[in-house]
């Protein structure tokens, strides 16, 4: 349990998947302009990520490593990925038509998440069992909400301030994430060795 | 061995595709969802900006209001009469009441030189921030403010502000879609029809003495102009001359008699402003 406690954590907080492992950059800065949004993509990445973990296990565990093919991982987790994106889509679609608008384009930009892609490779690497796995997954899912949603907010109090021209849009965003990254840093002693 | 290795990895990946596939199959059948494919076919036509000037969130939601009736064919006021033709097709109705395009105006010449500023304004570069700000920092409580909330909205780049304090549209990328008539704390940018040569660029409902204290070129409320329009065009609202855009031929006599020059044609502006 308290190993379980401890991969959660570090994932969220030391081991950020966005701002310590700079994976999944490009929605962090892409939709990080409203709150709401930002939090719908963290949980839809969330989301993905849990499932993608559990399917890849299971791929690699019960098929690739019996059969030596573990040089296949790499395209066989993007066609679990699409397809289980493709799955989650078309079910939103039918049982939460206001969700799936609310997703709207960001459901299919997580199909081409290196976040996602990236986790499903640590798993293996990392040598995790089945619940660590979920856990892991589910630590990484959260560190990226709560990234994208801090971002988020810092984005919304821009909006309002006075900024030098060449500074407005991008290049803020840019300084502003490589701050959150120094910060994170901080966490970095809170869970030893 | 080595073709045992090659024969494992195309099974193994054929078959990991083959499942997915199938079950991405099984799923879009049973949970297909029934969408009438007009919506499709005119969103397709739709100029795509989700600008919402149509009063519609976006265009998909435009496009399923006019499936069901609930918004007109040719609604969208960005899209030209082709886009409300071509909707019209897909609706089966073979005429479509085609609008003219519309572009905005701001009703005011106030620029720089020709009206007076009462105070000096350093706060949010906005508008609507030196509106609330004491009710802004013209001595004409009417005029344009010249801050530019009309050019930050415009999602087409058609406004641009002019080196004299008052913005200018481009006819040609203005699409009418009226977000700048929002935008505008003085309400004073309108809507007309392209063909429309001639405005009264003044909103001031002043008096004529008080016109004078603020402005060179505002409407001192004469009548002039009213009895001269052969179409009966322009009314007075109060002590301001206001020009009926349905009825105006564009005779151009109110721009021979307006003694103050605010009635002005556009080009006529354009070379003023030069």
């Amino acid at each position: 349990m308290e190993n379980l406690l401890l991969i959660f954590a570090g994932t969220v907080l030391v081991n950020n998947f966005v701002l310590a492992q700079f994976l999944g950059i490009c929605p962090y800065l892409g939709v990080s302009r409203q709150v709401d949004t930002a939090f719908s993509m963290g949980m839809a990445v969330t989301f993905v990520m849990t499932m993608a973990a559990m399917v890849t296990f299971f791929i690699q565990n019960y098929l690739l490593i019996p059969l030596g093919l573990e040089y296949l991982q790499t395209v066989s987790f993007i066609l679990v990925i699409a397809s289980l994106v493709q799955l989650v889509e078309i079910f939103l679609r039918k049982v939460s038509p206001v969700l799936y608008r609310a997703l709207g384009i960001f459901l299919p930009l997580i199909t081409t998440n290196c976040a996602i892609m990236g986790l499903a490779l640590l798993i293996p690497r990392e040598g995790y069992n089945f619940i660590e796995a979920i856990v892991f997954a589910l630590g990484a899912g959260v560190g990226f909400t709560l990234a994208i949603v801090l971002m988020a907010g810092l984005r919304e109090q821009l909006e309002m301030s006075d900024m030098p021209q060449a500074l407005r849009g991008g290049a803020i965003t840019l300084i502003m994430a490589g701050l959150m990254a120094m910060a994170f840093m901080g966490f970095a002693g809170v869970i030893g060795t | 061995m080595q073709t045992d290795i090659f024969l494992y990895a195309v099974l193994t990946m054929g078959f990991l595709g083959a499942v997915f596939a199938a079950g991405l199959t099984i799923a879009a059948r049973v949970f297909a969802v029934d969408t009438d494919p007009r919506v499709d076919d005119i969103e397709e036509v739709l100029p795509g900006a989700n600008c919402g000037a149509c009063g519609e969130p976006g265009c998909q939601s435009f496009a399923e209001g006019v499936v069901a009736g609930k918004v007109p064919v040719n609604g969208c006021p960005v899209g030209s009469a082709d886009v409300a033709a071509q909707i019209a097709r897909i609706m089966g109705q073979t005429e479509a009441a085609t609008r003219e395009r519309q572009i905005a105006h701001v009703l005011c010449r106030g620029n720089r030189e020709n009206a007076v500023a009462r105070s000096v304004y350093d706060g949010i570069p906005s508008c609507a921030g030196s509106q609330a700000l004491g009710g802004g920092h013209k001595a004409c409580p009417y005029g344009c403010l010249g801050l530019g909330d009309c050019v930050d909205i415009c999602p087409f780049g058609a406004a641009v502000m002019g080196e004299d304090g008052l913005p200018q549209f481009d006819p040609d990328k203005c699409t009418g879609c009226g977000k700048c008539v929002e935008a505008c704390p003085r309400n004073i940018v309108t809507l007309a029809g392209i063909s429309k040569k001639h405005h009264i660029y003044c909103s001031a409902k002043l008096s004529a003495k008080e016109i004078r204290k603020v402005c060179s070129v505002g409407c001192i409320g004469c009548q002039r102009c009213v009895k001269a329009c052969p179409e009966e065009a322009i009314s007075m609202d109060g002590r301001l001359a206001v020009m009926d855009y349905e009825k105006c031929k564009n005779s151009g006599e109110c721009v021979e008699v307006c003694p103050m020059n605010t009635i002005q044609s556009m080009e006529q502006k354009e070379l003023v402003k030069k």
